[in-house]
């Protein structure tokens, strides 16, 4: 049985991991720590409620998601030559609801989110709000919301997950 | 580069020719301003949807031909549009991309305020003004507006220029086309479901806008994004409900034979309707009950007339290119010879099942996001041709597919083959009829 501290602590931990497994091109392994219900939205506008029915920057489910990984590691892709690699630098997660008996929490991050090809680098600044379930006695992102600072400007093309 | 295009006609005219279009069209400075000033001047611009703008004294900022702009609903209900550029010193009056000014417009630098209607309404220190002569000058005048503006279904149009073909004249057929995308509801509208997903990207707009014509880079460009589509599919259990997405992004992977009876049709003014006959989107599922809806509210023909209607694209050039089903529609807004801005609006048809809204915002997300793998697909090959062009060795690039005989044919023109070239030729017949020198057409 996990402790309240242990159970924050291992919260904390998933929350870089999934990051860095962003970072590091571990697309699958990124998936693997997915819920079979998991949505990726990026919104188009801060005000935005409804990814369905509001146009977003990215509202992915699983079978979305699954696509855009089988693209990422597709080495045929050509818009993906040379490498794209993205950075996410965390500040220190805040734990905003732990809700032990059900085993959900809520996350807030704020981070910079640097992602290159070639001779360019896109910086853009985020927040994320993320649902995570615990599923087999691990942490799993159910959700992730990323607003991103400069919604407002058109953007370039952004070809990983900021 | 000491050669001015400006004082040469016959050079500038040169740039077009059967087959072949000169790399200068798309990475020289000079033409770009040309275009902006001639070309993007008079012609029929799109502003943005005027339910944008609801209520009096709501605004919109956008940008014509690279200059700032704004719409705004006046108090009888119509929407003008002004130069966002204050008489007196230059500054934009209105700053935000979207707002209300309230009862009056007020310049934030020196306190001129303008009635809604845009004239002048007072300035501080009046008294100091007497036997200036600024009542007389264009300062006195408020604010500037472009030539005409028309709103027609609910979208804002616009030219810059005073002078140039009226509405109508400009658009001809393709007026009926928006009436075709707008009947899709039943209340004969269309509406906002949000903001436009904006993508910068650094290409020349006429490079995007040929591509809008071009039904053959999808087997090769998004071979990635359709295949992707299709392995994931293949794994989805048999039987599984039909996702959306997937109805969306599989027609992709569709071959060059698919396009070859698409049929297409150019029209005067560069405007083209492509897929007369079939498209991409003309697969996609029956919606129950939408038939019935829209014969009782349009009649039986015109309903079937509707929805057997779903072309490829309309566009309406230079700025704006149409999808009828699902109801989204991209506008162009050139920044520089080598930048653009793309705006995508998801529009949904008033009155009519939500998930025609629901088709028009996921289209607009999955393939028009600057994060959309479709779209990175074209962003990155846009941006390459736009290096590529300034490598030497080839000035020319090459619209030769399909070109045999006449090769300006008398417009309206049909065909059947919508891989021809013959659509991007048709939007240089008209580019290079708009950047002829004032008081001409070439």
């Amino acid at each position: 049985m996990s402790t309240t501290t242990n159970l924050k602590e291992e919260l904390i931990a998933a929350v870089y991991r999934e990051a860095r497994l962003l970072d590091e091109g571990r697309f699958d392994e990124w998936r693997d720590q997915l819920t079979a219900d998991a949505h990726y939205w990026v919104p188009a506008d801060p005000a935005d409620t409804d990814p369905l029915r509001q146009p977003a920057l990215i509202y992915e489910d699983r079978l979305l998601l699954d696509v855009r990984i089988e693209r990422l590691n597709d080495p045929r892709a050509h818009s993906l030559q040379p490498r794209v690699r993205c950075l996410h630098v965390l500040q220190q997660p805040e734990v905003l609801a732990l809700n032990e008996a059900e085993g959900s929490a809520e996350i807030e991050v704020r981070y910079v989110y640097l992602e290159t090809q070639g001779d360019r680098q896109v910086v853009l600044g985020a927040v994320a709000r993320q649902t995570w379930l615990r599923q087999n006695d691990s942490w799993r992102l159910q959700r992730k919301r990323v607003d991103l600072l400069n919604v407002d400007a058109p953007l370039p093309m952004v070809q990983l997950l900021p | 580069m000491n050669v001015s295009y400006r004082n040469d006609p016959a050079r500038l005219a040169g740039l077009v020719q059967p087959g072949r279009i000169h790399r200068d069209a798309y990475i020289n400075p000079e033409i770009f301003d040309l275009e902006m000033e001639r070309l993007w001047s008079r012609s029929w611009l799109f502003v943005g949807p005027a339910d944008i703008v609801p209520n009096p004294g709501d605004y919109w900022r956008t940008t014509l031909a690279g200059q700032s702009v704004f719409m705004m609903r006046q108090t009888d209900g119509k929407v003008a549009v002004f130069m966002n550029r204050c008489a007196h010193k230059g500054a934009e009056v209105v700053l935000d991309t979207q707002g209300n000014v309230g009862k009056l417009i007020r310049c934030p630098y020196h306190a001129w305020n303008y009635r809604l209607d845009g004239s002048l309404l007072s300035l501080p220190l009046k008294n100091d003004y007497e036997g200036s002569g600024v009542w007389e000058s264009p300062a006195g005048q408020g604010l500037a507006q472009p030539g005409a503006v028309r709103e027609y279904r609910g979208l804002v149009f616009a030219r810059l220029s005073p002078e140039g073909d009226d509405f109508e004249t400009y658009f001809g057929e393709v007026l009926a086309i928006l009436d075709l995308v707008a009947d899709r509801s039943p209340e004969g509208r269309l509406e906002l479901t949000g903001r436009p997903l904006r993508s910068e990207i650094r290409c020349n707009w006429k490079m995007y806008l040929e591509n809008v014509n071009d039904s053959v880079h999808p087997i090769s460009a998004h071979e990635s994004a359709a295949n992707s589509a299709k392995v994931v599919a293949g794994r989805m259990a048999e039987g599984a409900e039909k996702e959306l997405a997937m109805e969306q992004l599989l027609p992709f992977g569709a071959g060059y034979t698919f396009y070859t009876k698409m049929g297409a049709k150019l029209l005067a003014n560069g405007h083209s309707i492509h897929g007369t006959h079939f498209s991409i989107h003309s697969g996609y599922a029956a919606i129950e009950g939408y038939e019935d809806m829209l014969i009782a509210a349009h009649g039986e023909a015109r309903a079937r007339e509707v929805l057997s209607f779903s072309p490829q694209n309309t566009i309406l050039y230079p700025s704006m290119a149409i999808k009828a089903n699902p109801s989204v529609v991209r506008v162009l807004r050139p920044v520089a010879v080598d930048r653009m801005v793309l705006e995508a609006w998801a529009l949904a048809p008033v009155g009519a099942p939500d998930i025609l809204r629901k088709q028009a915002v996921n289209y607009s997300r999955l393939v028009f996001s600057p994060l959309s793998v479709v779209a990175h697909d074209d962003l990155r090959l846009f941006e390459s041709a736009q290096e590529g062009l300034h490598t030497q060795g080839n000035d020319w690039i090459s619209l030769h597919r399909g070109l045999s005989g006449d090769a300006d044919p008398e417009l309206p023109h049909e065909i059947e083959d919508g891989n021809d070239e013959i659509m991007m030729r048709n939007q240089y017949r008209a580019w290079a009829q708009g950047m002829a020198p004032a008081g001409e057409k070439a």
